[in-house]
């Protein structure tokens, strides 16, 4: 185990830059997630630390070692693929001690390390399967054995269970989670979902066109995203923006759309009459008489809550009601923000304005 | 046929006939569109094989129909060291050219898939071989190797490495040495197009994840590419075998044998003698006696290289 550390990172593909100087400190045993839409550099910056790729310029160390120009197999890293990458001519358990083999470990050594490697994920009795005669579950956990064999200073993932359906992806989840408590070996994981971020990361990496947006555990990027960028990205339904001015006339209020009225607990000093973007999360409005009024389009009962659409001044927006309320489309209710959780961002900017 | 029975006012609901359910018979439709092919197949290669093979056991010449005469033919050849000599030839003359047709195939295979500037036209280039009808490419072989105009006799002399002209298609070792030249040449592009077909079928990231393994160029090669080529070169090297085995255009227009039978093959010494000599139930019985060799190649790929488990569907345990 040991730290990473990944300073002004640059990455170019001739003349076209996709890393602009990106710096990542990662402490020995973090679970640290990259997270982005596609195309932010994420993977190629996954790539980087692997050693697939070059470094145009700034410096990765692994340790107290800069790696720059370090061979990947010296790197003393495992990846696991997207695609799982494999081989499909070799068992499990040849695949699993396929680095041991090329190290020229003994037979027992590398029977031992497999054995224990499968215990811990469940492959015992799969071992003498080849890829093709497993699920894809299956076949991911013989990728992280794989990783797990050679025991090495830093796990990569690179998106591992976006080729999953839903429900085996939120098992292996949680069992990539218990593995990393369980191994405590430093983990960088790259991937497009937030909730796998948010669910998974001791600290997320939030990337958007070649640069950090921001870094923080999980509850910090929800609870005080440092602009409109990572708020829009980070929770699901996604945060609700609503353009308008803030006002100071005695209290704090937001004028948004068609002149309706929002609250605000306090204002930024001189920020009267600012154009800004007020951010609210589904979950947190709620039904008041004091409330804007809304119109309501269409309701989504999921069961444990209840996702209702609905156009506040014009705009359309999304709240979550754990209550079971009657509603109907073409209701008029009452939404009211709470006043404390609410997000403001400046328009020209996108960066945070409260506190 | 619901839309043909709209328009009718009252629809018909009697029994269909017996002819109009066999129209909608998928098996019977299925019959009628192999029937083509099948006919193809039955004229132009299972009666003539049948044919030859009949032939064979007759001593049929040009001109007369022959008798059954059983074995005779293969018992006369027996005793033949012409035909002997040809057996050897054409055993030289495959395995030389095919483990050279192989190994720079494979080679080409594996430098065409890196990348590299002009890669489209290298590929292209490759092919050329290929694409020159053979009799064609056999003539200019045949300049190339000319006793007296040989380019490369002249090469060598302009160089002073030679005094005198190589009798390249006169000496029986050579001869050997320059059909097998021409073969290869041939025969290159077919197994290196399809080598590299295969190899752009591996993905990169096996070689990524290898890598990380720790796995050096050649260890690369060894553990990942060799041994998920090895399906396409079964396919490969089976069809390069039989067609080497049997070839006889590139013979018969470079050496029709000769000299002293050294590149008799046993296709050319079949038509020599079934149609140049006319003895026809001979010649066949030269070529029938191909065919043990011929499964024994097919056999070797089939039970030696054939799909391997790990190829093989999800649920076999």
């Amino acid at each position: 185990m040991s730290s990473v550390q990944i300073r002004d990172v640059r990455k170019s593909f001739g003349n076209f830059e996709v890393l602009h100087g990106v710096t990542i400190p990662i402490e020995d045993g973090q679970f640290v997630v990259l997270v982005g839409p596609s195309g932010c550099g994420k993977s190629t910056l996954l790539r980087m630390l692997a050693g697939l790729e070059n470094i145009t310029s700034g410096t990765i160390s692994i340790g107290d070692r800069v790696v720059n120009n370090v061979q990947p197999k010296e790197r003393d890293i495992a990846m696991v693929f997207q695609n799982y990458a494999l081989y499909p001519h070799m068992t499990v358990a040849d695949n699993m001690g396929f680095s041991l083999k090329l190290r020229n470990a003994s037979s027992d050594e590398i029977n031992k390390r497999v054995k224990r490697a499968a215990e811990i994920l469940a492959l015992s009795p799969l071992l003498d399967r080849y890829p093709r005669q497993l699920s894809g579950g299956q076949r991911q956990r013989v990728a992280m054995g794989r990783a797990i064999v050679r025991d090495p200073q830093v796990f990569l993932f690179d998106e591992p269970l976006s080729n999953l359906d839903a429900k085996l992806r939120v098992a292996m989840r949680t069992e990539i989670k218990e593995l990393h408590q369980r191994l405590k070996t430093t983990t960088v994981y790259v991937t497009h979902d937030q909730i796998e971020a948010m669910t998974m990361a001791d600290k997320i990496v939030v990337m958007h066109d070649g640069i950090v947006e921001q870094m923080g555990t999980p509850l910090e990027l929800y609870d005080k995203p440092d602009n409109q960028f990572v708020a829009g990205f980070i929770g699901s339904p996604a945060m609700n923006f609503l353009k308008g001015h803030v006002r100071v006339n005695g209290v704090a209020t937001f004028e948004g759309p068609n002149g309706v009225k929002l609250p605000l607990k306090s204002a930024p000093a001189g920020s009267d009459g600012r154009p800004a973007v007020y951010g609210v999360r589904p979950e947190h409005f709620t039904i008041a008489d004091d409330g804007a009024e809304a119109e309501i389009i269409v309701v989504e009962p999921t069961g444990s809550e209840t996702q209702v659409f609905a156009k506040l001044g014009g705009e359309q927006v999304v709240a979550v009601f754990r209550e079971r309320h009657q509603f109907n489309p073409g209701d008029k209710v009452r939404l009211k923000p709470d006043p404390s959780l609410v997000h403001l961002f400046d328009d020209a900017t996108g960066k945070r304005m409260n506190a | 046929m619901a839309d043909v029975a709209i328009p009718r006012a009252k629809p018909q609901m009697s029994e269909a006939g017996a002819w109009a359910q066999l129209k909608h018979n998928r098996n019977w439709l299925g019959f009628w569109f192999m029937v083509p092919a099948m006919v193809f197949l039955i004229f132009f290669l299972a009666y003539p094989l049948g044919l030859g093979i009949w032939l064979s056991f007759t001593d049929t010449r040009i001109g007369r129909v022959g008798h059954f005469i059983a074995t005779e033919n293969y018992e006369w050849l027996w005793d033949d060291s012409i035909f002997w000599l040809s057996v050897f030839n054409t055993l030289l003359y495959t395995f030389v050219a095919s483990a050279f047709k192989f190994g720079i195939g494979l080679y080409l295979a594996l430098l065409l898939n890196e990348h590299m500037p002009f890669k489209a036209m290298l590929r292209a280039m490759v092919l050329i071989p290929f694409i020159v009808p053979t009799v064609l490419s056999a003539l200019a072989f045949w300049w190339i190797f000319d006793s007296q105009f040989s380019i490369i006799s002249w090469s060598l002399k302009q160089l002073g490495l030679i005094s005198q002209n190589i009798n390249f298609l006169g000496d029986t070792t050579w001869a050997r040495i320059c059909v097998i030249f021409a073969n290869i040449w041939r025969g290159v592009p077919f197994v290196a197009i399809t080598l590299l077909a295969g190899l752009q079928t591996v993905s990169p990231s096996l070689y990524e994840a290898a890598t990380l393994d720790g796995a050096t160029r050649w260890q690369n090669f060894r553990y990942i590419t060799y041994p998920l080529l090895t399906p396409i070169i079964a396919v490969v090297m089976t069809f390069s075998v039989l067609f080497t085995f049997t070839d006889f255009q590139l013979i018969w227009a470079m050496t029709r044998g000769g000299p002293v039978n050294a590149t008799h093959l046993m296709a050319t010494l079949s038509y020599q003698r079934a149609i140049i000599a006319g003895q026809l139930g001979e010649g066949a019985a030269i070529s029938s006696a191909m065919i043990p060799f011929l499964l024994a190649a097919i056999m070797v790929s089939w039970f030696g290289l054939q799909r391997r488990k790990w190829q093989q569907g999800e649920n076999n345990d």
